[in-house]
């Protein structure tokens, strides 16, 4: 992984049409800029994880659906 | 062309019924292009099934029938992505994990499908509000009153 260090204000540019800036610098805590054309999808890490996740469980296999529906209306 | 699917067993599937999802959907990212299949006959409940790979199929519903004040803006970026024009002409669904028994299962809120009916392009938007999580007990609010 490339490491840059980057103060306040400064940028990062990457090929010719994402631009990263550090907006802010508080503690532990960064608030980064990013300029990007808008069919490149940004997304906080951990959520789209949390995505991914969900959508791999909801995607098992479901024994006997039809039954499960079924079993519910019958409620 | 005729296809194996999750829960239809085989099933002729036809161009003008499938959904293009130009960068697939988190988790898999090659599955681009996926048909709506119904389950039972009332409409509430339905699968998205992918053309490519027969056990990837997810069971979606209208968010809306269950969450009924469920909303949230779709930002430029998607509009612009699946050439949206009309509000009318948008479908969102939300990818259910189905759990045993049926009553516990859950919607993700945060990720719901998004399909143009006008040109079949579709994807899953990532929303950024808090109030929306990936797993919304379905019948939490209504003990069970919406049915399928």
């Amino acid at each position: 992984m490339l490491i840059l260090s980057r103060r306040k204000g400064e940028s990062i540019q990457i090929g010719d049409d994402i631009e990263i800036t550090i907006a802010a610098i508080q503690g532990d805590q960064v608030k980064i800029g990013i300029d990007a054309p808008k069919h490149i999808e940004i997304h906080r890490k951990e959520v789209y994880l949390e995505i991914q996740r969900e959508n791999t469980a909801a995607a098992q296999g479901i024994q006997g659906l039809l039954g499960l529906l079924k079993e519910h209306n019958g409620k | 062309m005729k296809r194996n699917t999750k829960y239809h067993g085989e099933i002729e599937i036809s161009e003008s019924d499938i959904w293009h999802f130009e960068n697939g959907i988190p988790g898999f990212p090659d599955e681009k292009a996926f048909v709506l299949l119904p389950i039972l006959d009332n409409g509430v409940y339905m699968v998205l099934q992918s053309v490519m790979t027969p056990y990837v199929a997810f069971v979606i519903t209208s968010p809306f029938l269950f969450f009924s004040d469920y909303e949230f803006n779709i930002d430029d970026a998607t509009l612009e992505q699946l050439s949206i024009e009309k509000e009318e002409d948008v479908l969102v669904y939300a990818i259910l994990t189905v759990r045993d028994p049926f009553a516990n299962t859950t919607a993700n809120l945060q990720a719901p499908l998004i399909l143009n009916q006008k040109n079949h392009q579709a994807k899953q938007l990532i929303l950024n509000d808090p109030k929306y999580k990936t797993r919304h007990p379905l019948f939490a609010n209504k003990s069970g009153k919406v049915k399928g």
